[in-house]
């Protein structure tokens, strides 16, 4: 087993970025295609809405796989690829809020006001996306060493509350069949545990990959 | 069967084939565009593609356009065929809604099974072209063909106490597979009283586009009542049965507080969950306000007088 990850470390270290990268922008570019190509049904607003939403989500819990991941194999090297997914999360999160705000309302800025006000998913849908932006601002090696790693830490956890706000934003949208969401909050919840079992087995990373 | 072509809607009344295989250009160009921030509202507006005016009929508006045949039958609401918009498309299609039959039940003369062609046959056949309006905020303009419900009801013979008409879906999940899944409290019912029924409006549809029902739409049969949300719009009816006293209806039973008994289209009564003031019509960009009743107001409202709508919702 040991050995099994040793002789995988190198390989995957090195195609782990491009991969990465490629997950980012290809979803995007396929989605503008369908839209240009007219190949997003009848509704290709919605359609991009919840296409662009669950990207956001996809890319945050990769972004919190990444601190289980670092435990369970011991490679520290990860801690990059999770600040690369968590600002991947918040370039797809941009662009959720931007097909809302332009495609879906059209700048219509009462209307959005009256959304965020009252309607409680879009509440939380709002607090999932400004809860991102101190970390996407803090997420320079610079600011780490600004911040100092514990203080830096402490901030970071806000992604647990936006994680929990998206879920539930995502949740609260669906008129009826929830099984889509459940899956999504089902395998955040698993990320969350495995975090809290890995935390009891004792303190691990040294700092520059900060836990949390 | 009932289902012939219409012969008095106009031919420019229908949106050539050619124009419908273009439809969604402009939406294409138009999203582009505005995802680059560079066009104005009435820029966007100017490029709305001209499907052809949808004709003189009672409650359209004037720029009201027919919606592609297309869309309308691959992006509606249908769980018996799954919970995706454009499930039921592809699951119905299989669908075997021929041989058909409907019970007629309750406080009528003489409770029976009717034959398709027994309850709809011989009965004049209408065209109608009706806004479709979307609880979800969607919406729709659709030539439907088909019997007005008040020539069905006067077939049933009501006795003089009912004043509801409860309608069922079929309930088979062999033929029905979203069925096999508690998504909602199946068999899917729908009700109105006795005098929306009658109301000239109401429609029981057995064709759109001029042609026969399809699965994915509801066939054989299916209700359309212009001036309320879609979900009263029961499809592939097997049950109508009279009664003297509410019926629970499926979408109120699931979610009272989101779906009431009425649901008639109020733009001044939100969803809990979103705003019912605006609509987005499929195959155009920018919103467009809802009218109360659908824009049926003149034909419907009177039914509703002296009610309080915010809370008969």
């Amino acid at each position: 087993m040991r050995s099994m990850l040793m002789r995988a470390e190198s390989p995957i270290r090195r195609a782990i970025r491009p991969a990465l990268w490629l997950l980012v922008i290809v979803p995007a570019i396929v989605l503008v295609a369908q839209l240009l190509l007219d190949q997003l049904g009848a509704e290709p607003i919605e359609a991009l809405e919840h296409a662009s939403g669950k990207w956001t989500l996809r890319f945050l819990a990769g972004s919190l796989a990444i601190t289980p991941l670092m435990g369970l194999t011991g490679w520290g090297w990860l801690v990059a690829q999770r600040r690369f997914l968590g600002l991947a999360t918040f370039f797809w999160a941009i662009g959720h809020l931007s097909v809302y705000t332009v495609l879906d309302q059209f700048f219509d800025w009462p209307a959005i006001a009256e959304d965020i006000l009252k309607r409680i998913y879009i509440t939380l849908g709002m607090l999932a996306f400004v809860l991102m932006i101190p970390l996407a601002v803090t997420s320079t090696k610079a600011s780490i060493r600004r911040l100092g790693g514990k203080r830096w830490n402490q901030l970071h956890r806000l992604v647990y509350l936006s994680a929990v706000a998206g879920c539930v934003h995502f949740l609260w949208a669906v008129k009826k069949d929830l099984v889509e969401p459940m899956i999504y909050a089902a395998v955040f919840a698993i990320l969350f545990a495995l975090r809290l079992i890995l935390r009891k087995r004792g303190p691990r990373t040294p700092l520059g990959s900060p836990r949390g | 069967m009932l289902i012939r072509r219409p012969d008095d809607i106009q031919s420019s009344d229908i949106t050539p084939e050619t124009v419908y295989q273009n439809r969604r250009a402009f939406i294409g160009t138009a999203g582009a565009l505005a995802l680059g921030g560079l066009v104005a509202p009435s820029a966007l507006e100017a490029m709305r593609f001209d499907r052809g005016t949808a004709g003189a009929y009672p409650g359209l508006q004037q720029d009201d356009k027919l919606t592609p045949e297309e869309d309308a039958t691959s992006y509606n609401n249908y769980y018996e065929f799954g919970t995706g918009k454009e499930d039921p498309k592809d699951q119905a299609k299989d669908f075997k809604p021929m041989p058909w039959t409907v019970n007629v039940e309750g406080l009528v003369k003489k409770p029976r099974p009717y034959s398709f062609d027994e309850l709809v046959g011989k009965l004049p056949v209408q065209d109608r072209v009706y806004r479709h309006r979307c609880v979800e905020a969607w919406s729709m303009v659709i030539p439907w063909q088909g019997v007005q419900l008040k020539d069905v009801v006067a077939r049933c013979e009501p006795l003089p106490g009912a004043k509801f008409v409860e309608f069922t879906t079929l309930y088979d999940p062999r033929r029905m597979p979203g069925q096999a899944r508690a998504v909602l409290p199946w068999p899917y019912k729908e009700a109105l009283r006795l005098d929306e029924a009658n109301n000239p409006l109401a429609l029981l549809a057995t064709g759109m586009y001029g042609k026969a029902l399809p699965n994915q739409n509801g066939a054989p049969l299916k209700l359309v009542v212009p001036w309320k949300y879609g979900f009263k719009g029961i499809k592939a009816i097997v049950k109508i049965k009279f009664t003297d006293k509410m019926p629970n209806t499926t979408w109120n039973d699931a979610n009272p507080s989101e779906y009431g008994f009425y649901a008639n289209v109020n733009p001044m009564v939100d969803h809990p969950r979103w705003s019912q003031a605006k609509e987005r019509r499929i195959g155009q960009f920018i919103k467009i306000p809802t009218l109360p009743f659908n824009g049926y107001a003149a034909q419907v409202a009177s039914m509703y007088s002296g009610m309080d709508l915010r809370k008969y919702y």
